[in-house]
């Protein structure tokens, strides 16, 4: 039970109680079945309620929830192919960026993504999902490569950040963000951006940038993390959950402030609770959207890819 | 010098004079007590050690550009509170306090001017607006300053010093990173020539968008220029970081800057530059005419036969 959250705690509970009364009723006491299914309407209304008003910093908890689906696990559940390329050719090969060939239904594309570890070990190759320089470079390696072959490009945001370090910063952390910014702007290809968990800062927007961008429904999106904006607004990293009030970083309001295009939807109680309907809904999407997309000449994207970032902002005149 | 006087006037406030009068000045640098006349003539740098001192965005322009060709545009670009963001104060209230600290609008001026001639486009952060972050009105006029010089073939220069997001925009503040660097690759695609000049200090989103998109980086010397702060680094790694670390020699010792340019030699470093590109920019009827070949002097044009390879 360590891997789940607080407000989770009950629900699972109450699914485990009606799981070990089926069985009983299975085992020979039908009788007990108006119970199991009295039972099953008062967990659904439970789940309902639980997941319709969560806060936003539970939110944050589901986008960075220790069962949530990974890059490589949406991967492996939408592609029927994927050969996975390494290397930026330039320093190290960096395991927080996964990206490679990929067949998604009809669609051949390049597909990169940040990719968290499920335990201590795999962390501490990807490093926790917070790529280096060399992360980024080799995405745009596979950028150019796209572009060279005409493939739309799919990215899955789900990083914590890009990682504050030594090296990260020697080899140039903010020059490689801002190269792939630059660089996606204009690249001759559709590219398709799917937050799928934590969408964090300049780390996030590094493969980011795209034709259209949507998150899952509770990924989170932010420019900077509720701990880190705690620590300097309030100078309390335990304000986090004030903090993700105030960032409004959840997919409802990233839509609502005109920042991404749509939302995936997400079986009830998040993504890890049925990774299955969550890679379906969003192989669904994918598949949608590179249907629009491929159907749109280039020069179309590109102008309205330009436009699209020209809105972005408020501000008074 | 006409910014000499803009100067004095755009810093009362914003530095804390120890000296009475305002006459002398005790340098961050070296600690000696320093002749403010003499820093001013020096382009805001100390005569004893070459420390820069931090100056508003208005100085740093009128500094660049040749004498009354400033034009600002967009100044009456205001920020609003679309998050309604609340910490220990309102968004608004830190705006209110920022316009009246700095007697600015915003954390950025930007506008048309000439450098030695040359029709430019100018944007400068100002560090004493909110630590010149990158807020949406930041970005926007990044974007206009730039589509400025695309459409009117002026070159571009962006004047850095910045902290990073404006948290209190929330993830708009991090969209300005993707507008400003969309619009810099649609300049950089019509052959426009963008300089980035690095100040103390640079970090964060503005570091990772358009400060480091430069055609040519340019830093002062000793200035803090990266992604991550000095102290989020120490936090996360546990570890003392190198001498010099995130300075300017530092990332041009690392490859990531094309010179160190100290103050007083900005501007004509930015006048040899433009000369040399502005071969392409003479007018449309030159530019046609085929190219003369020409044999550099130094080359002989009468082969040495000996030294021609033997006939088959
Ligand atoms: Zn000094």
């Amino acid at each position: 039970m360590e891997s789940w959250l607080d407000f989770e705690k009950p629900l699972l509970e109450l699914e485990k109680k009606i799981k070990d009364l089926k069985a009983l009723a299975d085992a020979g006491h039908p009788d007990i079945l108006h119970e199991v299914e009295k039972l099953e309407r008062f967990a659904e209304k439970k789940r309902r309620e639980t997941y319709e008003k969560l806060t936003r910093w539970e939110r944050v908890q589901l986008a960075r929830h220790p069962l949530r689906p990974y890059t490589n696990d949406y991967i492996k559940m939408i592609a029927s192919w994927f050969c996975e390329l390494h290397g930026d050719r330039l320093f190290a090969e960096d395991k927080a960026i996964v990206g490679g060939l990929a067949t998604i239904g009809d669609y051949r594309v390049v597909v990169i993504g940040q990719q968290k570890g499920r335990d201590t070990k795999e962390n501490l190759a990807r490093n926790f999902g917070m790529p280096h320089p060399e992360g980024y470079r080799k995405a745009l390696r596979l950028f150019r490569l796209a572009a060279k072959f005409d493939k739309p490009v799919v990215t899955l945001v789900d990083t914590p950040g890009a990682f504050p370090g030594i090296g990260a910063e020697e080899r140039g952390q903010a020059e490689a963000i801002a190269r792939n910014l630059f660089e996606m702007a204009r690249l001759p290809v559709p590219i398709l951006v799917i937050v799928i968990g934590e969408g964090g800062s300049g780390g996030a927007l590094g493969i980011g940038v795209g034709d259209v961008v949507l998150m899952m429904e509770y990924a989170i999106y932010s420019v900077i993390s509720p701990e880190g904006c705690a620590a300097i607004l309030w100078g309390d990293r335990s304000k986090a959950q004030q903090a993700a009030e105030a960032l409004k970083l959840t997919a409802p309001d990233l839509l609502q402030l005109g920042v991404i295009d749509g939302i995936v939807p997400e079986p009830t109680g998040g993504a890890h609770r049925d990774p299955k309907t969550a890679a379906e809904n969003l192989k669904r999407s994918i598949i949608e959207n590179l249907g629009h997309l491929t159907r749109t000449p280039i020069e179309t994207l590109l102008e309205r890819r330009l436009e699209k970032y020209s809105r972005m902002g408020v501000y008074k005149e | 010098m006409s910014w000499f006087r803009r100067i004095e006037r755009g810093l009362k406030g914003s530095i804390k004079r120890e000296m009475p009068d305002g006459l002398w000045r005790k340098c961050d640098g070296c600690g000696e007590i320093v002749y403010e006349r003499v820093i001013q003539r020096n382009y805001w740098t100390c005569n004893k050690c070459g420390h820069h001192f931090m100056i508003s965005a208005r100085d740093y322009i009128t500094m660049l550009v040749d004498e009354d060709t400033f034009e600002e545009s967009d100044a009456n670009l205001t920020s609003v509170d679309p998050l309604e963001f609340k910490d220990s104060k309102r968004y608004p209230d830190r705006l209110k306090a920022a316009i009246k600290k700095t007697a600015l609008r915003e954390a950025i001026l930007t506008g048309k001017g000439e450098i030695g001639g040359h029709p430019s486009v100018l944007g400068a952060l100002d560090f004493r607006f909110l630590g010149g972050s990158m807020a949406s009105v930041v970005g926007e006029k990044v974007a206009r300053a730039t589509r400025r010089a695309l459409e009117e073939n002026r070159f571009l220069v962006l004047i850095s010093s910045s902290g990073g997001a404006r948290m209190q925009e929330g993830i708009l503040s991090l969209m300005q990173m993707a507008k400003t660097s969309a619009w810099l690759a649609r300049f950089s695609e019509a052959g426009g020539l963008y300089i980035s000049i690095l100040t103390h200090p640079t970090t964060g989103g503005v570091t990772a968008s358009f400060a480091m998109l430069g055609d040519i980086v340019i830093a002062e010397p000793g200035a803090l220029i990266g992604f991550a702060g000095p102290r989020v680094i120490e936090q996360t790694i546990n570890q003392e970081l190198p001498p010099g670390f995130q300075r300017s020699e530092f990332l041009l010792d690392h490859g990531m800057l094309d010179m160190v340019v100290s103050r007083p030699q900005i501007k004509k470093t930015l006048v040899g530059i433009f000369d040399f590109f502005s071969e392409k920019r003479r007018p449309a009827e030159e530019a046609r005419k085929p190219a003369v070949l020409k044999t550099p002097p130094h080359i002989e044009v009468k082969a040495d036969k000996d030294k021609l390879p033997p006939k088959a």
